[in-house]
């Protein structure tokens, strides 16, 4: 294993990185605002990489269009299931939805499978031509994955800091109560926050399809990472999320030099069990 | 040797049987959850480590896996437990005292690094080919089998039954229900969720050994392992979380109603058949969120002692604001 080999794992450490960051945005928003741990996100995220599929096999959309596509799925579904389920058991203990939210999971995903179907698919058809930077090596696909993921990721940096919206859902997240008593909308503003986490999610599905295959556990088994990812950086904190996402990602990769690479998800959680134990509150402290 | 029972009546005891495994596993859930509030949706890693266990303590000697060790029944079905147990106890150590939502999250990861484990190290359990061949006990007889569950069953029950009442489930229902209040009354919280947490883990791997001697065979994928956890999770909420008999009553009820979703789906087109599964685990998801949101205490609801002002009512939960 010399420096090259370690750098090549970098590389593809930073593109799973990058997937995870968008997913854990999602996660991390959610939780900031709602207090509440959505263990259907990964389900949302194969959801709306099925939608974005349906676009590239049924209509040979280009994925640039396909992503938007996806993404406007991930938010209906998201928003759906909070106004048909989540809503009405807000007022319960948050552990109810939780248990809701698991069950949630299971239902997107058996839809997402009776549409598509359980069979592996793949967005990207034929042989792709390396590209050489020096001697690492690296495939069209990540550029677009990475490059895709630090647009979006940007663009909703923008979103919190400059919208009306954005700086509505910082200050639910800081401060619930002195939110509504400024006539913020409450209820406004949690339905853009499941939209919002629900388009990063299916946006994270689709890099995360182009980047291996697309099948209906495809998000779920992405779900341990994603959570290690939003818990180590700090729970509730979209900011964390991205430094998380980045370590989870590179850590993770790193591992496959001495481990079977099937042991990628345990070393994610060995990460995130090493920070809870250390700094519960995660590497930029979370509310507790 | 074999037994053979008319159609309709060894349907019924494949039926019953698998029911009284899941009451097993219900049972230790409420343990859980139910009478101690940790939220664990790894149970199937428990399950799988029960399972495999017996397996490998009971079967002839083999060149293929651990052991055999062709050890009788109930010594798989102690060894199994003492395995789940002594994991229960390391992980326990590090998660127990995290937030209920961390805790969730953390059993995710050891059922997945379980499954990967049995997986990948073809040393312990044959790797993806599993464990086949084994027995069960007395002999083949599907209806002595169901037998000898439901006396296990009946076991579990009453031992569980008894934790409950006894002065250790009243000090569980307090650090559920106001953990700082049992830390003032000069509780040791953390001790408390660890054994409710290992008395758990060990029934679940009791109920993975039953389940191994059933089918005679175990490898990774034979458990649906987040399918397994999520139907147990079902039933204890259908029943009634904290109550024991209405962990045993859901576990029942819903395993009757997952096997009708079957017949269901037999009704479909012939090109929906291969989407069977999915059908049904969408009827089970749908039935959850039901349950959740029209009767979230279950059908046989905790009881509750009757306190001073504070009468047995299910629905103190409502002052939680958003």
């Amino acid at each position: 294993m010399d420096f090259i080999d370690l750098m090549q794992l970098v590389v593809y450490g930073l593109v799973l990185g990058s997937i995870l960051t968008l997913g854990a945005i999602g996660v991390s928003l959610l939780f900031g605002i709602l207090r509440f741990s959505n263990f259907a996100h990964g389900d949302i995220m194969t959801f709306g990489a099925y939608c974005a599929f349906a676009m590239v096999s049924g209509f040979h959309a280009p994925i640039w269009l396909a992503l938007p596509v996806g993404m406007i799925g991930g938010a209906l579904v998201s928003v759906a299931a909070d106004q048909l389920v989540y809503r009405r058991l807000r007022r319960t203990q948050p552990v109810i939805l939780l248990i809701s939210s698991f069950g949630m999971a299971l239902i997107i995903r058996s839809i997402a499978q009776l549409i598509w179907g359980p069979q592996d698919r793949s967005f990207v058809k034929g042989i792709q031509m390396p590209i050489h930077l020096g001697d690492i090596v690296v495939r069209p696909d990540h550029l677009w994955i990475f490059g895709g993921c630090i647009s979006i990721v940007v663009l909703v940096h923008l979103f919190l800091t400059y919208t009306r919206m954005g700086k509505a859902m910082r200050a639910m997240s800081d401060n619930m109560d002195l939110a509504r008593v400024t006539g913020i909308d409450a209820e406004k503003v949690i339905i853009c926050t499941w939209a919002l986490g629900g388009a990063l999610a299916a946006a994270a599905g689709v890099f995360l399809a182009m980047d291996s295959r697309l099948t209906p556990m495809m998000g779920w088994s992405a779900l341990l990472p994603i959570f290690a990812a939003a818990i180590l950086g700090g729970f509730g904190k979209p900011y964390g999320a991205i430094l998380g996402g980045m370590i989870i990602g590179v850590v993770s990769e790193l591992s496959t030099a001495v481990l079977p690479s099937a042991y990628k998800p345990a070393v994610a959680f060995a990460v995130m069990v090493i920070m809870l134990i250390v700094k519960p509150t995660g590497l930029l402290g979370a509310r507790r | 040797m074999t037994f053979e029972l008319s159609g309709l009546a060894s349907y019924g005891v494949f039926l019953l049987t698998l029911a009284a495994i899941y009451g097993v596993l219900s049972l230790a859930l409420n343990v859980q959850w139910g009478m101690t509030g940790l939220f664990n949706i790894g149970i199937a890693g428990f399950y799988a480590i029960g399972a495999y266990t017996s397996a490998i303590v009971t079967t002839p000697p083999s060149s293929e896996h651990l052991g055999g060790y062709g050890m009788p029944f109930l010594v798989g079905l102690l060894a199994a437990m003492v395995m789940s147990g002594l994991i229960a106890v390391a992980i326990g150590v590090i998660t127990i005292s995290l937030r209920s939502d961390y805790l969730s999250i953390a059993s995710i990861g050891i059922a997945e690094i379980v499954r990967l484990i049995f997986k990948n190290e073809d040393w312990i359990g044959n790797g993806v080919r599993g464990i086949a061949g084994i027995q069960r006990p007395i002999n083949d007889n599907p209806l002595v089998y169901l037998g000898v569950v439901l006396v296990i069953l009946a076991l579990v029950y009453l031992a569980i039954e008894q934790a409950r009442k006894s002065p250790w489930g009243r000090v569980m229902r307090a650090v559920r229900e106001n953990e700082l209040g049992a830390q003032a009354a000069g509780k040791n919280v953390f001790r408390f969720r660890l054994e409710a947490f290992v008395l758990g883990s060990v029934v679940m791997g009791l109920g993975g050994a039953l389940y191994a001697h059933f089918v005679g065979f175990v490898s990774p994928e034979a458990f649906e392992p987040v399918f397994a956890t999520f139907l147990v999770w079902v039933m204890l909420i259908a029943g009634g979380s904290g109550s024991n008999k209405g962990a045993v009553l859901g576990a029942f009820l819903i395993w009757i109603v997952w096997s009708g979703t079957e017949l269901l789906t037999n009704l479909l087109p012939a090109g929906l058949t291969t989407q069977a599964s999915a059908v049904r685990v969408l009827l089970i998801g749908v039935l959850l969120q039901v349950i959740l949101l029209r009767r979230p205490e279950g059908i046989l609801p905790e009881e509750r002692p009757h306190v001073g002002a504070s009468p047995a009512s299910s629905n103190e939960d409502e002052d939680e604001a958003v």
